[in-house]
This record gives C-alpha cells, structure tokens and sequence, in this order.
C-alpha cells in the first residue's frame, strides 16, 4: 500500500507561484480532500503529483519519489480526472474506458485478453455493461461521471486524484458519485486526494480536510477542526453557519447577508 | 451474444466485414478501373488476365498483345498509383485529425501544400526541360517542398511557446501556407509561360504516370501506413486532449509529432506525382467514421482501402467523361465527393 507525500511542492506559472511550499502526507486508503477558495491553487497541486505540471519539490510514492519515474510507470500507480474530461465525440464508453489501460498496453500494440477482461469487469461494476456501446458524448452527467471513473479504474492504480469529480452534477448525483467513490476506495483500497467545492459533502466523505489558500495550506485536519465559522469567514469571505448534525457529520450553510429589518 | 457481450466489451477493430467490404470495393473498382477507356477491355478477360499472373495460376484471358500492353504499361500503374496516392491521402488525413483533434484538419494543414506548390513553381520555372536530370526535378522538388513547409511550421509553432500545442501548430501552418502562397504566387507571376503547367499541376494529375512513379513513392507509402497504423491506437487515447493523454502514460506531443511527420512523408510522395488532390483526406475518414465509428483502429485501415477505391474511381471519371481530354483529378474529388459526403451526412445523422 502506497501513501502518498508531498514536501515543499510549489508550482509557478509565468512567475507566478500558484502552489506555494505545500507539504501533506495522505495515508494510504484515506479519503483527503482538498477544499479552498477558487484560485487557491487545489487543482494545480493535484496536477502537480500526476506531473502534469513542472514543480519544485518533492512528491513521492509508498517513499519513492515520482520525479525519477516514466510517465507510463507513473500512471501505473497514479490515477487523474480533471475537472471537465474530455468526453470525445462519437467514441463508445467500451473504447473510452480502454484508454485507462494505456499504461500497461505495449505502446503501439493493443488490450490483451487480461485487458479486456478489466475493462469489462470495471464495467460490469460500474453498472455500464449495457452501455457499453453507447457514444460517450450522448451521456447524461451522472452516466457521464461513471464512464469517466471506469476509465480511471481500468488504470488499476492505487491513488486516485480526483479535480472536483461532482462538480457538474445535480445533489442526487453528486451523493451517488461520492458514496460510489468512497465504496470503491474500501473494496480496493484506493487512496483518494480530491478537490472538492462542496465544504459540506467534503467533510462527509472526506477523512480528512486539507484547506488552501493563495497556493499555501492553511489548515489541516478533521472537518470538525477545519470547518470553523470563523476559518470559512477569514479565507472564502463568506458568512456560513456550521451546523452538527450528529452522525450525518457536519453541515455549511450559507448565510444571507444581512438586509436590515 | 449477450454472454459473450459481458466477457468481451467490444473494443473496436475492424471486423470481418468490414475488411470483406473494404476489400470487395478496392477490386471491383480496380478492374472497372482497368476495363474502361478509349480501348475498353472486356471485364473477365481484364480479371482472368489479372488471375493468370498469380503464382500456381494459369489462365488464358483471350485478349491481344496491344490490349495486354494497354492493361500493364497504361491503366495498371494509373490504377495502383490512384489507390496509393487515395489511400495514402485518406490515412494522413485521418492521422492529422486524430492528432489535432480537429474534424477539418487534413493532410495539407501545415504546409504541405503550400511548399509543395512552391517546389513544384520553382522547378517548372527555372529547371529547362533538357536539364539532363537523372530524376525528374518536380517530384523531387515538391516532395522537398512539402517536408520544408511542415518543419518550417513545426520549428515555428515551437519557438512561439516551447510546446507543441494543437491551436499553435495549426496557427503556425496558416503562417507558413500563407508565406509559402505568396512566394508561389510572385514567381508564378514572373513566369507566366509556365501558367498552364503549373495549373495543371496545382489541380492534380495522373495523367503521364508509370511504373517508374509507382516504383518512386512506394518506399515512402509504406512507411508511412505502417508507422500510422501503428498508432492507430494511441490516436484513440490522444482523443481525450493532452493533458488526460498525459496522464494515462503517453506524451501527446510526441505522439502528435510522430504521426506529423509519417502522415507528411506519405503526403509528400503522393504530393509529388500527382499534384495537389483536395478533399480525399476530408471526406473519407469522416464518412467512415459517420458510418463504422470513431474509433481510429477502424478509421485508419479502412482509410486506407476506401481512400485508394475513391481515387480509382475519381481518376476513371477525369479521364473518361470527356475523352480523349481529361479533367483535373482535382476537379472530379470535390465534384463528386461534396454532394457524396452530403448524403452521408445527412444518413448519419438521421440515423443517431
């Protein structure tokens, strides 16, 4: 099992650091999320450990660093979803999700009997078989969604980086998508770094919160101790309440400015 | 089928009937090919003459000397050369889509044409006829010109960013086609008693081919197939942008530089014995995949069939419908290719 580690990561663009000096460890099988203002610079740290991105640094793998790695052998053990994937036209959700078995294809060969066999059992799970066929680009979201997670298990890898995967989604679908990430982390013991926007739905699935502001963390830890009024007033500028709600864990809610009487 | 469905989730490759179909459509259109013309051979005796030159075959076709010299020194190598440069388009055209995810990217997008206009302008202006060349300059030139163009673009769109991004490299082809234009166009203008030659080139021709122009670009073809087709399945994965590519274990750019640089090479060949031929590297993957899929595991080979039977037939038009006079092959692919590849429009999208 291979946690994760990042030490002093910082990523520039045109001079600009936009991650500054991040360091975390994510134990393996842990679900961290990452959760700040926009522009606080989550989606650039998660393309940085997929190096996808130049960085200054370290990041390193159950204690290897990745810097030394191949791209291939990289996307064996590190698993990437952006924001907004492309979903591209007229390719079916079988020939999408082939594409995560990229890394073990040989370069201009094609998928194995094992491949296949993968791909259709990450199918199987995802409950795709029956779309199996179907162009990925005449989707709804939430199928959408699950094609894009089978490709990223066809990858079979162990950590998984997921760039706001609910973003797109109505309520229903963003709690399916999430609880059907969190069931897949236990069942294969995936490690699971995420950004999430949602500061609610985050402290509910994540263990744990990481919160960036201006490329930097600011706080660590427990949604109990990350998801304070307070915190959520001094970093997104915004007034919330943070309610307990017991086992439900705890709920942000936003508070209207107010009006006057 | 639904068991085997559950086992096997139906990657796309081309299937058997495809490669029949393929198959069937490339020889009946070479043997109509071969029969008609000013002398027109009968059908069975163009396919038993055909059969007879197979190892372990023996048969008599019935026809004459003279018809069996028509058959192997005219139309043959007009035939085989049509399917080569038609395939050969096809394919390059469905590798630059692939690469620059871009469904009217074809082979000409980065500079091929321009610099193979050029090259071709040059050697007819200032290269006499009786140079006492050992190869004929205007292939060599506008298959020189055509490899210049694409890495002039390429050297280009680098040093604009120090990557090789998709919008970059088509930006930079604009630049260079539009230079390449303009110098074709000043010289063109200082020799204008070579116009009509350099128009008739510019239009495409097949018009004064042998064996020898086959024997040429086939080294060329070849490799450049066998190198596009070997990435017929990183061209599916560079479907998801380069970033998604990238992190799935390949570098797109380089795969995007690779299929470049086959699909130019095979361009270029094609380029240089029969002129600038519009359209085919557009029209027949796109038709494909609205019918087969988008998968370039199908695209690919089938491009290569379908493009070499489309040619065959568009050069069987140039050349017959007004005898003994021709019409630009050029001409002939977007005449009937723009309504043909409206039809299949229209189907497919009724159809999904």
């Amino acid at each position: 099992m291979s946690g994760l580690g990042l030490a002093e990561v910082a990523v520039a663009y045109n001079g600009r650091r936009v991650v500054d000096g991040v360091s975390m460890h994510v134990e393996p099988r842990t679900w961290v999320a990452l959760i700040g203002p926009n522009g606080a610079g989550k989606s650039t740290l998660l393309r940085a450990v997929a190096s996808l991105v130049p960085y200054a640094g370290q990041i390193d793998i159950g204690g290897v660093s990745t810097a030394g790695m191949t791209r291939r052998h990289l996307s064996e053990l590190v698993a990437y979803l952006p924001q907004r994937p492309v979903m591209p036209e007229g390719v079916t959700v079988a020939d999408y999700a082939a594409i995560g078995r990229t890394p073990y294809v040989p370069y201009w060969g094609t998928e194995s009997a094992q491949d296949r066999e993968v791909i259709a059992g990450v199918l199987e799970r995802l409950e795709l078989t029956s779309l199996a066929d179907r162009q990925v680009d005449t989707l709804s979201g939430g199928e959408a969604q699950r094609v894009v997670l089978a490709r990223a298990l066809a990858q079979q890898s162990e950590i998984l980086l997921l760039d706001e995967p609910t973003s797109a989604l109505d309520v229903g679908h963003q709690q399916q998508v999430l609880e059907l990430i969190d069931l897949l982390r236990s069942e294969q013991g995936l490690t699971v770094l995420s950004a999430l926007h949602d500061l609610t739905l985050a402290g509910q699935y994540a263990d744990r919160l990481v919160m960036m502001r201006y490329g930097s963390v600011v706080s660590d830890g427990t949604a109990e101790s990350v998801l304070t009024e307070e915190s959520i007033m001094q970093n997104y500028d915004a007034r919330v309440r943070v309610v307990d709600m017991g086992t439900t864990g705890l709920v942000v809610t936003p508070l209207r400015p107010d009006r006057g009487p | 089928m639904t068991a085997e469905r559950i086992r096997e989730p139906g990657i796309s490759r081309v299937g058997w009937g495809s490669a029949l179909l393929v198959l069937g459509v490339l020889l009946a259109c070479s043997v109509l090919a071969i029969a008609v013309g000013a002398v027109d051979l009968p059908v069975g005796s163009v396919i038993a003459e055909l059969l007879d030159r197979l190892p372990g075959i023996d048969i008599t076709s019935g026809l004459s000397e003279r018809e069996a010299a028509i058959l192997w020194e005219l139309r043959m190598p007009r035939v085989v050369l049509a399917g080569m440069v038609g395939g050969m388009l096809a394919m390059a055209g469905a590798g630059f889509q692939g690469v620059f995810r871009n469904p009217l990217a074809d082979p000409y997008l980065l500079g091929v044409a321009a610099g193979a206009g050029l090259g071709a302008t040059l050697a007819i202006a200032y290269v006499p006829d009786d140079s006492g060349w050992v190869v004929s300059p205007l292939p060599l030139a506008a298959f020189a010109g055509a490899i210049l163009g694409v890495a002039v673009t390429y050297a280009l769109g680098r040093s604009a960013t120090r990557t090789y991004a998709a919008a970059t490299l088509i930006l930079a082809g604009v630049a260079v086609a539009a230079f390449l234009t303009a110098t074709q166009t000043f010289i063109q203008q200082r020799n204008t008693e070579t116009f009509r030659e350099v128009f008739a080139w510019i239009m495409g021709a097949l018009g004064t081919v042998g064996w020898e122009e086959v024997r040429l670009i086939l080294p060329y073809v070849i490799a450049s197939a066998v190198g596009l087709l070997l990435y017929r399945r990183l061209m599916d994965v560079m479907g998801v942008g380069d970033e998604e590519a990238d992190s799935v274990g390949i570098k797109a750019a380089r795969v995007r530089l690779v299929v470049v640089a086959a699909a130019t090479l095979g361009t270029a060949a094609a380029v240089a014995v029969s002129g600038l031929i519009g359209f085919v590297g557009i029209i027949v993957p796109h038709a494909i995949r609205l019918v087969l899929g988008s998968s370039y595991r199908v695209i690919l080979p089938l491009s290569l069939g379908f493009g070499a039977a489309f040619l065959i037939i568009a050069d069987l038009i140039a050349r017959t419908v007004i005898a003994p006079a021709e019409i630009p092959i050029g001409v002939i692919t977007a005449f009937f290719g723009a309504p043909f590849f409206l039809v299949v429009l229209a189907r497919a999208r009724r159809l999904s």
